[in-house]
């Protein structure tokens, strides 16, 4: 098993666990941090094709490592925006929830979207 | 070839994305996601991906692990309300199958990807002589695919106005985040007066190799960017008011640059970001030294957050 190939899997692995988190667990910073270990798969898994299509003297692919090192300042905006976005949230209501009833019904699956 | 060095470290950092979702604390599952992201660049440097490695250390893993670190401070007394709010065993089974389903997926096509792999790194080789610069990451980001990074500098200068867009009315205008007062003769204070110096020389010079060897002006700006704020946890430095002129005028200074620039090539060169032959190397330079104030102010500031604090206190 090459490197590239080894890395791949495991960006498939870490893909699966941040979707899980992302959906399973209710509290938005957490989802925001499910959110970038699934964005950090994702790249990963970029970052194995790129390494594949090492030529000409070069050890990867440079246009998907371009492409990645503009996408992860993308994903860090993205995650400034969000995170202002929920710390508002926590200043006008007090809370820090997604879901809609203010109290929390056992078993609500509200929080999940 | 695949060695136990890289082995561990794929196990590691699985174990530490597993332990970043499940742990109990959101700040101890924030540290993690520190550790994480900086043990994840030991995969980007097995995927020969230097310039990469410094991107996720300095970004995905220094600046995003910083800006949820403070967050989980702040909202710390609402996790237990929010926590109680755990789905039920079907939601869980539901998300477990779905979580499986999409990564056995992602394997799958991992195992099945076409021999020989595609790859334009030929075309890049081919064609690096003409942009002047040496690595060839550098002359993708700012010669053959340019526009790309044109828009990641307006994504980020977007991103920081909708942060600012979030302030309290009556703050519009006024400073970012909470003033932080430290000991002054503490050691947070003695290291943001000795650190910075060093910082600035390395986030330099990572600028300025950027044009030949792996590093460039996203990963220079954050260094920068962290000394700032360094200085400002240590109550060195004020956060500015996002009103005043001068910080406008700066954020705004690369991405307009960029765009002048482009519009220069135009005439000269026939496509917009065009750069003819023998001027690309000095328009591809002064586009990066504009660029790198702003990106260092928008990093910093988009870490402050909203504003909060009036102009004059």
């Amino acid at each position: 098993m090459s490197g590239a190939t080894l890395f791949g899997l495991l960006a498939a692995g870490l893909v699966g666990v941040g979707l899980y988190g992302f959906i399973v667990n209710p509290q938005p910073l957490r989802k925001i941090l499910a959110f970038n270990v699934i964005g950090s798969g994702v790249f990963l898994l970029f970052g194995a094709v790129a390494r594949r299509g090492a030529a000409a003297g070069m050890g990867g692919d440079p246009v998907p490592q371009a492409l990645l090192i503009t996408g992860i300042v993308v994903a860090f905006s993205a995650t400034a925006l969000a995170v202002a976005v929920l710390l508002r949230l926590h200043d006008v209501s007090g809370s820090a929830t997604l879901s809609s009833d203010p109290p929390p019904a056992a078993g609500s699956e509200d929080g999940a979207k | 070839m695949i060695d136990a060095f890289h082995a561990a470290a794929a196990l590691l950092i699985l174990a530490l994305g597993i332990y970043t979702t499940f742990a109990r604390e959101t700040f101890a599952a924030t540290v993690g996601f520190l550790a994480y992201g900086l043990l994840l660049t030991v995969a980007w440097v097995q995927l020969r991906g230097v310039d990469v490695a410094l991107t996720e250390a300095a970004i995905g893993g220094g600046l995003t692990a910083m800006l949820l670190l403070r967050a989980s401070a702040r909202l710390r007394a609402t996790e237990a309300a929010a926590s109680a709010q755990r789905p039920g065993v079907t939601t869980r089974l539901l998300a477990a199958f779905v979580a499986v389903s999409v990564a056995g997926a992602l394997a799958l096509a991992v195992l099945a990807l076409p021999v020989p792999a595609p790859t334009l790194a030929p075309e890049a080789a081919a064609n690096i002589a003409t942009t002047g610069v040496g690595n060839p990451i550098t002359a993708v980001l700012l010669a053959f695919r340019a526009m790309d990074t044109l828009l990641e500098a307006i994504v980020l200068l977007f991103a920081l106005i909708g942060v600012w867009s979030l302030a309290p009315d009556g703050m519009w205008g006024g400073r970012p985040g909470p003033r932080h007062n430290a000991d002054p003769h503490g050691i947070l204070a003695f290291i943001a007066r000795v650190l910075p110096p060093i910082g600035i020389v390395v986030g330099i010079y990572i600028f300025w190799i950027g044009a030949d060897h792996p590093g460039g002006k996203f990963q220079g700006a954050t260094i920068l960017a962290a000394m700032w704020l360094l200085t400002m946890m240590a109550g060195l430095t004020d956060a500015p008011p996002i009103s005043r002129r001068w910080l406008r005028a700066l954020l705004v200074l690369g991405p307009a640059v960029f765009i002048g620039i482009g519009v220069v090539g135009a005439f000269t060169a026939g496509a917009f970001l065009a750069w003819p032959e023998d001027w690309a190397k000095p328009m591809i330079l002064v586009i990066e030294i504009a660029l790198m104030p702003s990106l260092a102010l928008t990093l910093g500031l988009m870490l402050a957050g909203a504003p909060e604090r009036p102009a004059q206190p």
